[in-house]
């Protein structure tokens, strides 16, 4: 049963994270280069900019929540499934997801790197 | 893509992997934290390690949701996972932990997948406004999957 919870908990970090960095990605293209914006209207203009953008808080409330999801998952299961389960799944959502939602090309070199980024990250915690 | 922004997304990598490694430290000298001493997690804030980790992290976020205003999300995430690997290489030469063959094989996996996304365009062109609508025109929408 335990099994069972934590894979659903791995499930809600991945669901909660995708969507975190799909909504702040969003949020800071709306917000522009910052770099240039910080040189053109100052520092607090750059906070006040993101700081007031719907999916920036949108995105930091779903990034609590897969926190959140992180801190019950690891009373449910072990670190060693909890951990890599959820970082290397969450690289090939956001792939999907941006593809879907950001509309970003995702082309085959993208789709390479995310799957090898992922596989990477489960021998690294294996 | 300039060298300001990869040194943004050097900081990420950076950030994000020793940030990390200090709370863990940290946590492990504060110790176990109950629910019944609650406050325990508040002081654990004036250990160095863990104050330095939270600095670092905020460092990290700053420089994500900038990496993520003029770089696409599918460049970012790949392309910072370099911390993983930084982690593995202090872990073997810093810290003399034995690092095992599938570990390397992962440092190996993870280091080919950022050189695959670096090597293409970090931004996905979309026009936002009336000037890159009239730049592109209707053909831009070929940029897109």
């Amino acid at each position: 049963m335990k099994q069972t919870y934590a894979w659903g908990a791995i499930a809600a970090i991945v669901l909660a994270s995708t969507t975190g960095d799909v909504l702040l990605a969003r949020a800071m293209k709306q917000v522009g280069d910052v770099g240039a914006l910080w040189r053109q209207s100052g520092l607090w203009t750059v906070l006040a900019r993101v700081l007031r953008n719907p999916n920036f808080l949108l995105g930091v409330l779903a990034m609590t929540t897969a926190f959140y999801s992180l801190l019950f998952g690891l009373s449910w299961g072990d670190v060693s499934l909890i951990g890599p389960a959820s970082a290397s799944l969450t690289f090939v959502t956001n792939a999907v997801a941006a593809k879907i939602f950001l509309h970003e090309r995702v082309d085959r070199r993208r789709w390479m790197a995310a799957m090898l980024v992922a596989g990477g990250v489960v021998l690294l915690a294996a | 893509m300039t060298f300001r922004k990869y040194l943004v997304l050097a900081g990420v990598a950076l950030c994000a992997s020793i940030g990390d490694s200090l709370l863990s430290r940290g946590m492990k000298q504060v110790g176990g934290i109950s629910l019944h001493h609650f406050s325990d997690l508040i002081l654990a804030v004036l250990n160095p390690s863990v104050a330095v980790g939270i600095l670092l992290l905020l460092g990290f976020f700053a420089s994500y949701m900038t990496a993520l205003s003029w770089a696409d999300l599918t460049y970012v995430l790949p392309a910072t996972s370099l911390g993983y690997v930084l982690l593995t290489l202090i872990a073997k030469f810093y810290l003399h932990e034995a690092v095992t063959t599938s570990r390397w094989i992962g440092v190996l996996l993870i280091s080919a997948g950022v050189g695959f996304v670096t090597r293409g365009p970090a931004l996905t062109r979309q026009p936002n406004t009336q000037s890159e609508q009239a730049q592109y025109g209707t053909a831009s929408a070929g940029n897109r999957p």
